[in-house]
């Protein structure tokens, strides 16, 4: 088993000893660097782009001359591939790479934004506001697949969760109602893909494909069918009260994005650290990797593999309701057929960009988040470089990340394995 | 030879049974028939279900159920039999519209429509379906049907309408650009797989997604967009690319005869070319195939393209054939339903066929339900998710019906992953 592994690798990648991964990450860099201040640069009209810390183009900005900024962002980028490629400060080399895409991102804005204005505000909240689903979305993602059982079916947990979240919402008329039956309507999709493909034992991809055509299916036919007919009774959900934390909300930016806003952000941010801190130092958290990586192993010392499993993925059903909830509590206040568009098939890039962890699941998130916001940011402002490309960002970041171009993800070693127990 | 005959004899005496208790027997044992047949009938129980929870009328007669139940169970059988009566009507054809054509009344061609929009529906999903089913006997799982046959929509359609070559000769270019269109996108998570072992779920999933936005972007380019329009449509094929077809309210055209072309092209690709049976080897077991020297990664990269191509074929009959210009949903969801189609063919080429043309047929007719009986045309993704839920786990469909196990193994008839 562990010859043939060497092998595979060996012959997969066959590196030269040259051709760390850091190296390559640094031309990498190094390239986009050379990209930003030569492209970028030379494009920006020498405007001043201001960043409003407001909501709207009046009060205090950060300013800088487009072009300038452009060049300068870009020359940083190109500065820690570098250091990066020179082996210098191994130690750093997550911080360099992160630093070097920020730059590389700023002067992007710069050349955008050049002679306009971003409010910084409105672009944080909208970030955190679009993450917010992908968030809990890898996180329920997270839950299943370190336990062993692939979760492709985020979409259509997003689209139950929002159905029933919309229609039992209203017909209680209590938002609160709504957000536990969006967690039901979650689990119900969880259930089904929980039972199929660790007791049935079916193909657990195959199982979340159909199960999303399911959810569009029977989502679709009752609104068509109920909510299309009579909105007020059925489609007219309450939505989640914004709450402000006096003191805390002054601070500029964060305060506004993070503490005069609704329940469902402290929810997700919350549990990303409340799964991090379950899955690396609980009982639970060691036995859900266990089961993950080596369910025969697990099963050895007397860990339930299959119970664990269902507990997970149904846990996993509860986050990913509620994520579904985002959509017609928070986002909208109504349901409307296949409103989801794919969020979940984001969430589920995430997760992988994120390396199956709930701090990489939410900084891929945000990433993401952003990326969409800047889609919607730039068509606003007439911008040459069309929305379709940054909103397919996320799918491209994530085959990047898959085929080990930048880094290889690692995927729990008995991911998508039914266990049987012989 | 005469004293073995009566041992012989003597040995099968307690076998011995009529034909009639064997043949129930085998009828209630779990073979692939009695199970796909009980998965339909059971999709379309909970498909009677919805409709019945679904229609405040008849609820309301559920709630004096138990003064008069007579009322409740009259209004939903009411219900039930007129939605999938014109289902079947939409699907097959409708009785009296053959027996108007038979007294003068009525022409044959709105006899045969619903025949006709069955194939029509069917045709790109022969391909889409062929395109997970050959991945699958590989070992590979093409959740990215649904981008190839994107990609092969666009090559195809912009084939079509630009080259402007005489009759046969530019219909020919525009489906042999789509093949290439979808091989090309399918080569992608081939060779990804290949050469760095990403997994092609992950991968085709994400260039699904990649292919639509594309497809979005493009539509609205200068020397795409229809000049005439603002909304996102591009300029129509040339009346020389499309596949000819009846016209009218027949819809039918070339593509379901080259669908079965290529089905039987598939089927002796996949049972009697040595690319197929290096295929099969490495979907049985891929280190086997190795060790016996068959390369895996050429045969993923290869099989890959291959399944990319037929996926690129399905979504050039779409825009050839019915759509005649690109639009961003012009492929509809046929990369998706080419996935379930397979899952209901089991993964062989004739299979899938059938498995083509009975969704066809619950599309075409779910478009009859829709617009006679007012059912949701969702009601038919629904139908079509359960039968592939129950398909895929005939353990489920054994246990609620208490089927007998086959005793009868037979290898290769399970699905090429668990």
């Amino acid at each position: 088993m562990s010859t043939a592994t060497v092998e595979e690798i060996g012959e997969v990648t066959a590196p030269e000893p040259f051709w760390t991964r850091q190296r390559r990450l640094g031309v990498a860099l190094v390239l986009i660097g050379v990209l930003a201040a030569v492209l970028f640069g030379s494009l920006a009209p020498s405007e001043a782009a201001r960043f409003t810390l407001s909501e709207d183009a009046e009060g205090a900005a950060l300013s800088i001359n487009g072009q300038f900024g452009a060049i300068l962002f870009g020359i940083v980028t190109i500065i820690t591939g570098g250091l990066l490629f020179t082996s210098f400060a191994k130690r750093y080399q997550n911080l360099l790479l992160s630093l070097g895409i920020l730059t590389f991102v700023l002067s992007f804005l710069c050349w955008q934004v050049a002679g306009k204005f971003l409010p910084l505000v409105d672009t944080t909240s909208g970030t955190l506001q679009l993450a917010l689903p992908l968030i809990l979305g890898a996180l329920a993602g997270v839950l299943g697949e370190r336990s062993g059982v692939v979760n492709v079916a985020i979409e259509g947990q997003f689209l139950m969760g929002a159905f029933a979240g919309a229609l039992v919402g209203t017909m209680a008329t209590s938002v609160w109602v709504g957000l536990i039956s969006a967690a039901v309507g979650g689990v119900i999709i969880a259930a089904i893909l929980a039972v199929l493909s660790i007791r049935y034992l079916v193909d657990q991809t195959v199982v979340g494909i159909v199960l999303n055509l399911f959810a569009l299916g029977v989502t679709g036919f009752l609104y068509e069918r109920l909510m299309q007919n009579d909105a007020s009774k059925y489609n007219e959900p309450p939505r989640l009260p914004e709450w402000r934390i006096p003191g805390l909300a002054d601070i500029p930016v964060v305060g506004t994005v993070l503490f005069d806003t609704n329940l469902l952000v402290w929810v997700a941010l919350g549990l990303v650290v409340l799964i991090h801190f379950g899955l690396t130092r609980t009982r639970w958290g060691l036995r859900t990797r266990a089961v993950g990586e080596h369910p025969t192993a697990a099963d050895t010392v007397g860990i339930r593999v299959r119970g664990l499993r269902y507990m997970n993925v149904l846990l996993g059903g509860v986050v990913a309701g509620l994520g579904g909830a985002y959509f017609t509590l928070v986002a909208t206040g109504s349901f409307t057929k296949n409103m989801t568009a794919g969020a979940g098939f984001i969430a589920l890039a995430a997760l992988i960009f994120g390396r199956f962890t709930p701090f990489g699941a939410l900084g891929a998130a945000l990433f993401f988040g952003f990326a969409q916001k800047l889609a919607t940011y730039l068509s606003a402002v007439g911008s040459p470089v069309p929305s379709q490309f940054l909103n397919m960002l996320p799918y491209i970041a994530t085959i990047i990340a898959v085929a080990g171009l930048v880094g290889r993800v690692r995927a729990p070693a008995a991911d998508g394995v039914p266990y049987i127990k012989s | 030879m005469t004293t073995e005959a009566p041992a012989k004899k003597e040995a099968e005496k307690p076998e011995e049974e009529s034909f009639l208790s064997v043949f129930t027997r085998n009828l209630w044992s779990s073979n692939t028939v009695t199970v796909t047949f009980l998965s339909i009938v059971l999709a379309f129980v909970i498909g009677a279900v919805l409709i019945v929870v679904s229609d405040s009328e008849v609820l309301e007669k559920f709630a004096y159920f138990t003064a008069r139940p007579g009322d409740a169970l009259t209004a939903s059988w009411q219900l039930i039999s007129t939605a999938y009566s014109d289902l079947l009507k939409g699907a097959f054809g409708d009785p009296e519209a053959f027996s108007a054509w038979f007294a003068g009344t009525g022409t044959w061609q709105d006899a045969f429509s619903p025949i006709s929009e069955t194939l029509t529906y069917a045709a790109p999903l022969v391909f889409t379906g062929l395109s997970v089913a050959l991945a699958f006997r590989g070992g590979l799982f093409n959740i990215g049907a649904q981008g190839q046959a994107v990609i092969g929509c666009i090559t195809a359609g912009v084939a079509g309408f630009t080259f402007g070559l005489p009759i046969v000769l530019n219909l020919v270019v525009a489906i042999v650009a789509g093949a290439i269109g979808g091989a090309l996108w399918g080569f992608i998570p081939g060779i990804l797989k290949a050469r760095t072992g990403a997994h092609e779920v992950i991968t085709t999933i994400m260039l699904n997604y990649t292919a639509a936005l594309f497809l979005s972007w493009l539509v609205l380019q200068k020397g795409i967009q229809d000049p005439e329009r603002t909304d996102a449509i591009s300029k129509a094929v040339a009346e020389s690319a499309k596949l000819p077809s009846f016209g009218g309210v027949l819809r039918v055209h070339m593509g379901i005869l080259l669908a079965v072309a290529v089905t039987a092209g598939v089927a002796w690709l996949l049972n009697r070319s040595s690319f197929g049976f290096e295929l099969r080897a490495v979907g049985a077991n891929q280190h086997a195939a190795k060790t016996a020297g068959i390369s895996v990664a050429k045969t993923y990269a290869l099989l890959m393209a291959v399944a990319g191509g037929l996926a690129g074929l399905g979504g050039a009959t779409q825009v050839l054939g019915t759509a005649y210009a690109l639009t961003p949903s012009v492929a509809g969801n046929i990369g998706f339903d080419g996935l379930l189609v397979a899952l209901l063919g089991r993964n062989k080429p004739w299979g899938t066929l059938w498995a083509a043309l009975l969704f066809g047929a619950l599309r075409a007719g779910g478009n009859r339900m829709q617009s006679y009986s007012g059912i949701s045309l969702e009601l038919v993704t629904v139908l079509q998710a359960l039968i592939v839920i129950f398909i895929a786990a005939p353990a489920l469909v054994k246990a609620i019906f208490r089927l007998r196990a086959t005793r009868l193994v037979r290898p290769g008839a399970s699905l090429a992953k668990g």
